[in-house]
């Protein structure tokens, strides 16, 4: 298994098997593959890019421009998994100028949780973390924010925050009281979900293998 | 630039270098120097207009323009920012008592739904350091709590603001409400957010999209003279 750190950095690159390109976040490598192991996707193919884009969502639609051009030729067709993102709809005006289909919903939160019962929650203090973000959450979250430096900027960036939910892809103890940790570092009630794949599993079902070449 | 100024005794500067050492002081953040340059100026018989422009707001200029190009990041735009505030917490009673020159009045808040008032409360900060007064709503603002502030402050300004992709179209909703009053040409609205664009901004009907509070500041003060001065021309 790829690394957290590389997923973060680097991303992973095709394996080059496979009819169709899903170009996704780093940050869902592991579920990805998870599910086409568990369904024999045979047909998908995966290449992510850098899972830290999350972090900046102005470099996402530049670096998904370079991977289609690089590996579209190479593919039936390509399968856009990543939802908004921080893209203010820019991503889906991209993806339709490319002729690609994505996935709906506003970011992986939504999604993981399911988009309709994500947005009917209507919980706007709550900060989530995803399986990937717990384990990455200074990657991610602590040093970003620069408060392995400065501390006392905490309330700053989450004085209006009430609790942070954890969304668990898996069920993991270890993983869970790590993102307890989290809550506490942050200064925030914790709440556990555990969502499974969400949307993501039909999203990915839906990208169905192309029809076999006539004789 | 921390480890340097250990031996600099501000109140042995000369005016000028006092006023490039609190740039320093309030690029690195350093708050209780901040508040004691500001306290050396005035004693030294500055007036807290000319304190907040010159030392204040000259400094965090640069911290702006720093943020723009890469060179700084938010957290130390922050930490710069809590140091102004401080600064600014002293000049305020002095600013009102001597009657400094306004430029303009603004409402601002973030929308409904969002509770990320970071960007917000740079933009409040740096346009009250522009000369603006500013009403600070707060977070979480319905259509109800910006048109109530708006009849009873009657600012020139309109600011807007929000993090979320989920959030930002709710300012739509805030400029139809204005449209269909016939109250929209009465202020210049302004939004603001990470996810926003300046085509997000033409497409809701705003008068400008301002990138971060710098942009802001200088939006604010075109858009304000221009409505002064087409004031003049109808009056």
């Amino acid at each position: 298994m790829i690394s957290d750190a590389r997923l973060s950095q680097d991303g992973l690159p095709p394996a080059g098997q496979g009819q169709i390109l899903l170009i996704a976040c780093g940050a869902l490598a592991r579920e990805i593959l998870a599910l086409k192991a568990a369904n024999n996707w045979s047909h998908l193919d995966l290449h992510c890019l850098p899972a830290i884009l999350h972090n900046h969502p102005d470099r996402i639609i530049p670096a998904l421009r370079e991977a289609v051009a690089k590996h579209g030729a190479d593919y039936h067709d390509i399968f856009v998994v990543y939802a908004d993102c921080g893209t203010g709809g820019l991503l889906q005006a991209a993806c339709d100028d490319m002729g690609l289909r994505m996935v709906a919903g506003p970011h992986c939160y939504a999604f993981f949780e399911g988009v309709d019962a994500f947005a009917a929650r209507d919980e706007i203090t709550a900060f989530y973390l995803t399986d990937f973000l717990v384990r990455q959450f200074d990657a991610f979250v602590w040093e970003p924010l620069g408060l392995h430096k400065h501390p006392a900027l905490r309330d700053m960036y989450f004085g209006n925050y009430e609790k942070l939910v954890y969304q668990a892809q898996t069920d993991d103890p270890a993983l869970t009281e790590k993102a307890q940790d989290c809550a506490a570092r942050l200064g925030l009630a914790f709440e556990r979900r555990l969502t499974g794949y969400g949307d993501l599993a039909t999203a990915l079902a839906s990208v169905t293998a192309p029809p076999p070449p006539s004789a | 630039m921390a480890d340097q100024d250990d031996d600099i005794i501000l109140s042995e500067l000369s005016d000028e270098d006092l006023v490039a050492q609190m740039y320093d002081d309030l690029y690195d953040g350093m708050k209780e120097e901040i508040e004691e340059g500001v306290n050396i100026l005035i004693a030294r018989g500055w007036t807290p207009y000319r304190v907040l422009t010159e030392a204040l707001v000259g400094g965090m200029t640069i911290v702006g323009h720093d943020f723009r190009d890469g060179i700084l990041f938010v957290p130390e735009v922050l930490l710069a920012a809590n140091a102004m505030k401080g600064g600014m917490f002293i000049l305020k009673p002095l600013l009102i008592a001597t009657g400094a020159p306004r430029v303009g009045k603004m409402v601002i808040g973030t929308v409904k739904g969002d509770i990320h008032d970071i960007g917000k409360n740079l933009v409040g900060m740096m346009m009250e350091g522009a000369g603006f007064e500013v009403i600070d709503l707060g977070i979480n603002n319905s259509v109800e709590s910006y048109m109530g502030a708006l009849e009873a402050e009657q600012p020139d300004i309109l600011g807007m603001s929000a993090l979320l992709t989920t959030t930002m179209p709710y300012m739509k909703v805030v400029i139809d409400t204005l449209v269909e009053k016939g109250v929209r040409d009465d202020y210049i609205v302004l939004v603001g957010g990470a996810p926003l664009n300046e085509e997000f901004g033409r497409a809701i009907g705003a008068d400008a999209y301002c990138r971060d509070a710098a942009v802001a500041v200088e939006t604010a003060k075109t858009l304000v003279a221009r409505k002064h001065n087409q004031g003049a021309v109808h009056a």
